[in-house]
């Protein structure tokens, strides 16, 4: 039995142990705003917080979040209204629409460690993330706005 | 023909007989009628029957309900396209509501690919929208008693002369009395009335993307459903001999495995065939599928190998081929020509990639399907679902979600009929969910692309012959797997269409057999053609020693509208007509002089490790010209500070979702130049996911990408995919301008540049 909680609510799982936080988030939740893009940790679209931690779900075991506490897509403001959010329909960062999940939560990860992120910290925070769409430079200058740096 | 429908066709209908329950009782439904692409209008002419177009409906309350029946992957269209319509009735966009249209051929093509949704059904839904402001301004002046003339439609009211005023919902019922008005009465806007065309609105869906709440193909859920994950031949064609599912089934979650048969040739969309695992989760039926024991014969195309392949399809096109252009005579004037250049390029196959992997769900039911999924071609997931099921595509209804990205991957719903076919022997839901390695090893690609190119030139350097010779699997094999030549619509992405100014010229075709499924991928045959042109002209810059802006102003000459059809040349145009959108260059030597203007191109020259590359290529009736600034470092690695794309596209309806398209392909095309490659080794795919089919990433996109919108009255064309063909050129151009290394094979990070 694996106890955790999702967005604020205790959980707990007695399916297996192995499942991927994604899918138990996924397909049992029902919290389809984490998406699946690789399944190798290679692309961040399943990017949530675990313990306050960017992590890629896909490769998270229901195990090792066991106890822990997941943030994921829908609970980072229930309102919308978290600063990337906001800068992010300001910006009409989205194209497809579909990594923006992973994005924003790595973003949001970023912010909280590094509050007023350069070029190089946005690179370094963001390269995991892909967007095959091609809206980086949207990206950047949202997270620079949420940030309230010079873009 | 043009593509504007005829007012006449404009009906009110019945709201039980085509809405289902969209619409309230009391709304006002206005149903158009419009031609679809000149290709299917033949088709409708045989069958005598108008096929209803775009709807919409006004509630008594005011709120204006307007289908959206183009595919929403990232272009914006499923907002822009019901905004049009909004802004031409005068309506207010807040009290729109948007909802999307199941397949239907009713709705004229469906299939959002050629960028065409904008100038295929612009003209159409403008008429349907002024024709609902028409009737709606008639309504209150009944209801008044006064002249139509008196009353003006402003902003979701009709206003009498007199200021009294009445809401468009206060009209619904009224206005659905009135006789459809004939294209003579009707009024389009003029620019100046604009309320929200050539500015834009936020896409309807941006704030549910923003808090996970769009529902893609991948999200989609029915009650019931189970989860599919497909073991399907390594090899394209292999046949199943036979499997051991013993330590699929002992996977905790796993319920069964299911055969599905292997396409007949040619395969078309069909679903490949394979063994399916079938359990109560996508974890568990993937874990499943992990352990199947699968024997397979795998077929006549084990012997696919890509290097191999590369050096026929180079044998192929050093040798004269069928010439699909002609002007002059190529071979005298190399007879007699003091210098001639020569070069070969390279364009691997391609990976789609969206980062929605394929997904769908199909319930079957009584002969019945219903399907939700991700396709760019809802029309398509009828017919090829229908044709699997042995059951007519009338008895398919396809819901179409949100794309996770398209690409043209997702025209081809393979991954539809997998789920249906499992449906009907499962008697229950089912949900087929595709891994990221399966999306990679059974794509549709990108053809792979041999060219040969040589020219003649002058004392000043300027081509006085050109002659290019392409050779690539064609797109045509998917439904012809005989097929070996470059199809017209290949043929006119970008090779038959050279703008130049040369007096003699050749453009030729070689065969090349068939062992993959080929697909179109955004930009598609312009991708490696406009790769060789516009490197090959730059080689020709180069060696003349001449400003590359200068050099490609001479070479297209004075501005004109190329007559291809007097050559004898066989030129799709994307299916319009050449008079209504001529092949201008004008227009081209338009964007490279403002792509140069803005991009400081006469002030940057280039230094060691710097410099400019430039590239325009008109495809999909649009003219763009990319100038990209690289940085190469003293290790080789490159970076793109900097991307200037102009564009001339006509009329621009949505000026942000058009900088954004191209913003998109400025990084979609350096992925194609820098990093994607995708191999066969004995027939099977190499590559499997992001680790080794590599797309850019933050930091290897272009740092910015300035997009300049060339204002125009033109007809307006589509912008999805124009962005694409000139980047790959000019990163290689201004690589060579920063380097002296000419880079003519695709991927560039395989070439050391230092």
């Amino acid at each position: 039995m694996v106890q955790l909680k999702v967005n604020g609510t205790a959980r707990q799982f007695d399916g297996d142990p192995e499942m991927p936080l994604l899918w138990y988030l996924r397909d049992l939740l029902e919290l389809t705003g984490t998406k699946f893009g690789c399944g190798q940790g290679l692309c961040g679209a399943c990017t949530v917080h675990v313990d306050g931690v960017a992590t890629r779900s896909c490769l998270t075991s229901l195990q090792s979040a066991a106890g822990k506490s997941v943030l994921t897509i829908e609970g980072l403001s229930p309102a919308g209204t978290h600063p990337l959010q906001t800068a992010w329909k300001a910006c009409a960062v989205p194209q497809c629409g579909y990594c923006q999940s992973g994005q924003i939560m790595q973003a949001a990860a970023l912010l909280k460690e590094k509050p007023k992120p350069t070029d190089g910290d946005i690179d370094q925070a963001m390269q995991g993330n892909i967007c095959r769409c091609g809206t980086y430079q949207r990206i950047r200058q949202a997270i620079k706005q949420a940030a309230g740096v010079k873009a | 023909m043009s593509q504007s429908m005829s007012p006449e066709s404009i009906q009110v209908v019945s709201r039980r007989g085509f809405l289902g329950t969209i619409f309230s009782a009391g709304a006002f439904v206005l149903g158009a009628q419009l031609l679809p692409s000149e290709a299917q209008a033949a088709k409708l002419a045989a069958d005598t029957a108008w096929h209803p177009g775009i709807w919409l409906g006004l509630e008594p309350d005011g709120t204006l309900i307007i289908l959206a029946h183009r595919s929403e992957m990232g272009t914006g269209i499923r907002t822009v396209l019901p905004m049009v319509l909004a802004d031409e009735m005068e309506a207010d966009w807040k009290r729109v509501k948007i909802e999307q249209a199941i397949g239907d051929p009713k709705y004229g093509s469906q299939n959002t690919d050629g960028s065409c949704s904008i100038r295929d059904f612009i003209v159409t839904i403008r008429e349907a929208g002024a024709s609902a402001r028409l009737m709606l301004e008639r309504a209150a002046a009944e209801k008044w008693k006064v002249p139509a003339s008196e009353c003006k439609a402003v902003n979701h009211q009709i206003v009498h002369k007199s200021g009294k005023k009445l809401g468009y919902g206060e009209l619904a019922a009224l206005a659905a009395l009135q006789p459809v008005p004939k294209s003579t009465e009707l009024r389009l806007k003029s620019p100046s009335e604009f309320r929200y065309m050539g500015k834009g609105v936020p896409s309807t869906d941006l704030s549910d993307i923003v808090v996970g709440k769009g529902t893609f193909g991948m999200d989609a859920r029915v009650p019931g459903m189970v989860y599919a994950s497909i073991e399907r031949s390594p090899v394209y064609g292999g046949r199943l001999k036979g499997h051991d599912d013993k330590a699929a089934l002992a996977v905790k979650g796993v319920q069964q495995t299911v055969v599905i048969d292997g396409f007949k040739p040619p395969h078309a969309f069909q679903a490949l065939g394979g063994v399916a695992v079938i359990a109560d989760n996508t974890w568990s039926a993937m874990q499943g599928r992990k352990k199947l024991k699968v024997d397979w014969d795998l077929g006549a195309n084990t012997s696919f190998d890509s290097e191999a392949y590369k050096k026929s399809l180079f044998e192929t096109a050093r040798k004269p081929q069928k010439q699909v252009r002609n002007i002059g005579d190529v071979d005298a004037a190399f007879a007699k020509a003091d210098k001639i250049h020569e070069a070969e390029y390279y364009v691997p196959m391609l990976a789609h990639a969206a980062m929605e992997p394929p997904a769908a769900i199909a319930e079957v039911k009584d002969g019945k399907a219903t399907v939700w999924t991700a396709t760019q071609n809802p029309q398509a997931v009828q017919e090829t679902v229908g044709a699997a099921l042995g059951i007519p595509k009338e008895n398919v209804i396809c819901h179409v979600t949100l794309l996770g990205g398209g690409f043209g991957r997702k025209s081809k719903p393979d991954y539809a009929a997998e789920a249906a076919i499992l449906s009907q022997k499962l008697n229950k839901p089912v949900k087929v969910v595709w891994s990221r390695e399966e999306d990679i090893k059974f794509d549709f690609y990108h053809a792979v692309a041999a060219m040969h190119m040589k020219a003649a030139t002058d004392a000043k350097g300027r081509p006085t012959a050109w002659l290019q010779r392409s050779v690539f699997p064609t797109i045509g094999s998917t439904f012809d797997a005989s097929a070996e030549y470059g199809q017209e619509f290949e043929m006119g992405m970008g090779w038959v269409d050279l703008p130049y100014d040369i007096p003699n010229h050749r453009a030729e075709n070689g065969p090349a057999k068939n062992h993959i499924r080929q697909g179109w991928m955004r930009a598609v045959a312009n991708i490696y053609h406009a790769f060789a042109i516009h490197s090959f002209i730059d080689e020709l810059a180069a060696s003349a020693g001449r400003d590359r802006v200068e050099y490609l102003l001479d070479v297209i000459g004075t501005p004109k509208h190329l007559d291809l059809e007097a050559q004898g040349v066989k030129y799709w145009n994307n299916g319009k007509p050449i008079k209504e959108y001529p092949l201008d260059t004008g227009r081209l030597r338009n964007v490279i002089q403002v792509a140069a203007d803005k991009s400081g191109w006469a002030k940057k020259k280039p230094t060691k490790g710097r410099a400019l590359g430039i590239a325009a290529h008109r495809s999909f009736l649009a003219y763009v010209c990319a100038v990209v600034e690289v940085e190469v470092d003293d290790k080789g690695q490159v970076k793109i500070p900097r991307v200037d794309i102009a564009i001339d596209a006509g009329q621009i309806i949505d000026p942000d979702r058009v900088k954004a398209q191209l913003e998109g392909a400025a990084v979609f095309g350096t992925s194609i130049a820098m990093l994607g490659e995708i191999t066969a080794a004995n027939g099977q795919i190499q590559q499997s996911n992001f680790n080794n089919y590599r797309v850019a990433r933050i930091n290897e996109a272009p740092y910015v990408t300035h997009v300049h919108l060339i204002p125009s009255t033109a007809i307006p064309v589509g912008v999805g995919e124009p962005g694409v063909p000139p980047i790959a050129p000019a990163i290689a151009n201004a690589i060579f301008a920063a380097t002296g290394k000419r880079v003519r094979d695709l991927p560039i990070r395989k070439t050391k540049l230092v």
